[in-house]
């Protein structure tokens, strides 16, 4: 099986999908870049991050269509395009950009089903590149999917590695329901075993990516990467872990949390965004609510702290939840 | 181009059918069964008539907070209508939508909004699907003078001549936004300017007059299908309430709504030019007659009608989950 940046993965998928569908179209700033400039490059870029190089060439200016910056015209071309039979997949670029087509993402299409009494769905994906670890500053760096998930009609998925996220991106553009796809920017060139072919991996399973008796860690994108890095730390020391990946945070996989938690009475969640109203929070309340007398010592949560990104190298390094502190909460929840 | 008696006799019965479906909910609210805010579109009828009357099923359109016009224009059943207004299970949108968000995409009407400004950004993305289809079909995005001033409209604008797609943008000028005169409002007072200096062509009309109104429509789509990018109307029109049921409209001269109730009254007008068009006044008042009809069923039956049951509460939210 050939090794695949998430980049190439997510690629794959849209390929896939656009030569089996020709109601997927992809929109958004640069998608293919080049539109209008004086070089005559007709794709430029490929998408700023070049996750959709080659579908211009492939599948034409019909079905690729570069924007101009207007995020609320995307978001809502979208949402209309969906309506009227499409299945768009929206580049918003930096996942940040949401504050600039809020309205079109939480009011319109995560709400027509709904608010049309289930007569229609609006399948469109929405990709949002997210993340700090660049030094791209608090506008361009944010790990911003609580917003999102916390808004009912929407999906919000979350890929931590290439394998998952295409399946994931397969099922986000098969899928009926608005899709918001979260791609962090430091995983776009890890690779991992990805098969060639078509696969879908279902949204609200969680992957339990490390099996293991003391503690469950949850993490989430980037964070798995870290997660590890800490498990593998503590291992030394006799102590293992159930790591679980949620792949998805709406729909949630509360289940195989809880169930993980039942075994070993012990929870770190790693978040990369900050604590309020996080993902973390969200997770850390259900297992109180519902798995408390599992509990054998107190809910750790690493996050980010309540702060904007910094641009700085050291207060962006001292920002994103380190493996050295997932690695002192994994002990710390061991003490008790 | 000369209108045929059907269009004519149809383009009436849905003007009248709008005017009585209003009137009728300002009277009905004041009995407290309408749940919610209302806000009604009398005064406005041959705006949403003169524009949809040219469009067919697979044409779009996309609304406003003051939509029951444009859904009553574009085909919606007027007792489904009826019963979401009054929040009933077997509503147009089950009662999970209310007067706000009537949609029906069967019949290319692609939902009222809550949001000014809302609607032409998922107007243009429909036009995108309409020119994929390249079936000569269009895609409206209704607005008012008040979404003249949001940054999503001028973005969808800009976007729609970009990717040259079949999107109409109609601009009814009421001459307020909510409470406030669209004279202060609009800084340059110039909508149809606006529209134009995003490169497409736009003009202003009589909003009040259906053939004006239909006549620049007609000349909108001719756009669209021979240049293949959008266009735009504004329509100078009035609106003979408030802003919401309820509103005392402070910001009105006393005797501004009883004037403009004799000189912009759309359906007073069609009538005064229906006999120069071949239409007999005889066939307007039986017209009339079967509207009021329809409106008193349509009260009655959503009056009748039973509420959604609880379990409605948490369905619709996704197709699965």
């Amino acid at each position: 099986m050939a090794q695949k940046s998430m980049r190439d993965a997510i690629n794959d998928a849209l390929h896939l999908e656009m030569a089996r569908d020709p109601r997927v179209i992809v929109l958004g700033e640069d998608v293919s870049g080049g539109a209008g400039g004086t070089s005559g490059e007709r794709e430029a870029s490929g998408g700023i991050f070049g996750v959709t190089k080659g579908l211009l060439p492939r599948f034409g200016a019909d079905r690729v269509l570069d924007t101009p910056i207007s995020e609320s015209a995307i978001i809502g071309a979208a949402a209309g395009a969906a309506l009227a039979g499409l299945r768009p997949v929206a580049e918003l670029m930096f996942a940040d950009f949401v504050g600039v087509s809020f309205d079109q993402l939480y009011n319109q299409m995560a709400k027509f089903r709904y608010m049309f009494g289930g007569k229609t769905g609006c399948p469109a994906v929405v990709r949002l590149a997210m993340g700090a670890g660049m030094n791209m500053g608090a506008q361009h760096s944010q790990a911003i999917y609580p917003l999102l998930a916390s808004v009912p009609g929407l999906k919000v998925v979350v890929p931590s590695n290439a394998y998952d996220a295409k399946g994931l991106m397969l099922t986000a553009l098969r899928d009926d329901d608005p899709v918001m796809f979260f791609e962090h920017k430091a995983l776009y060139p890890r690779k991992s075993e990805v098969p060639d072919g078509d696969y879908t991996v279902p949204f609200g399973e969680a992957a339990l990516v490390r099996e293991g008796e003391h503690v469950t860690v949850v993490a989430l994108a980037r964070m798995v990467v870290f997660a590890e890095k800490a498990i593998d730390a503590v291992q030394k020391d006799g102590i293992t872990c159930d790591l679980i990946d949620p792949r998805t945070v709406s729909p949630l996989d509360a289940d195989t949390i809880l169930e993980s938690v039942e075994n070993t009475g012990r929870l770190v969640v790693v978040d990369e965004s900050p604590p309020r109203c996080s993902i973390a929070a969200d997770i850390a309340a259900i297992v109180a609510s519902r798995g408390f007398r599992s509990l054998r010592a107190p809910i750790q949560m690493v996050t980010a702290p309540h702060t904007p990104v910094p641009f700085a190298r050291e207060l962006e390094r001292a920002y994103v939840p380190s493996p050295q502190r997932i690695e002192q909460a994994i002990r710390t929840v061991m003490q008790e | 181009m000369k209108l045929t008696r059907d269009l004519l006799l149809d383009a009436y019965r849905r003007m009248k059918t709008i005017r009585e479906f209003e009137e009728r909910l300002h009277v009905e609210i004041q009995t407290g069964e309408i749940p919610g805010f209302t806000h009604l579109y009398s005064g406005q009828e041959a705006v949403a008539v003169g524009v949809c009357a040219p469009l067919g099923p697979l044409d779009y359109i996309v609304s406003t907070h003051r939509g029951h016009g444009h859904c009553i224009a574009k085909g919606c059943d007027v007792v489904g209508m009826m019963k979401e207004i009054y929040g009933r299970r077997d509503g147009l949108c089950k009662g999970k939508g209310g007067s706000m968000h009537i949609a029906d995409v069967t019949k290319g009407m692609l939902g009222a909004n809550g949001i000014v400004g809302g609607g032409p950004p998922i107007a243009v993305g429909a036009a995108i699907a309409c020119k994929r289809r390249g079936d000569g079909t269009v895609s409206v995005a209704f607005g008012g003078d008040g979404s003249c001033n949001q940054g999503t409209v001028f973005e969808a604008m800009n976007l729609a001549v970009v990717l040259k797609v079949p999107a109409i943008f109609v601009f009814e000028n009421n001459g307020y936004s909510e409470h406030t005169g669209a004279d202060y409002a609009v800084g340059s007072r110039d909508i149809a300017g606006r529209a134009a200096a995003f490169g497409m062509p736009a003009e202003r009309v009589d909003g009040s007059d259906f053939f004006a109104v239909h006549e620049a429509m007609q000349r909108a789509i001719a756009h669209t299908r021979s240049a293949g990018g959008p266009a735009a109307i504004e329509a100078t029109t009035t609106r003979f309430y408030g802003h919401f049921e309820g509103d005392p409209q402070l910001y009105r001269a006393k005797d501004e709504v009883r004037r403009q109730r004799e000189t912009m009254d759309c359906l007073k007008r069609f009538r005064a030019v229906a006999t120069d068009h071949g239409l007999a006044a005889g066939e307007l008042d039986a017209i009339d007659a079967e509207v009021l009809t329809l409106i008193d069923a349509a009260v009655a039956t959503a009056k009748a009608s039973p509420p959604p049951s609880d379990a409605e509460l948490t369905t619709d939210v996704y197709l699965s989950y």
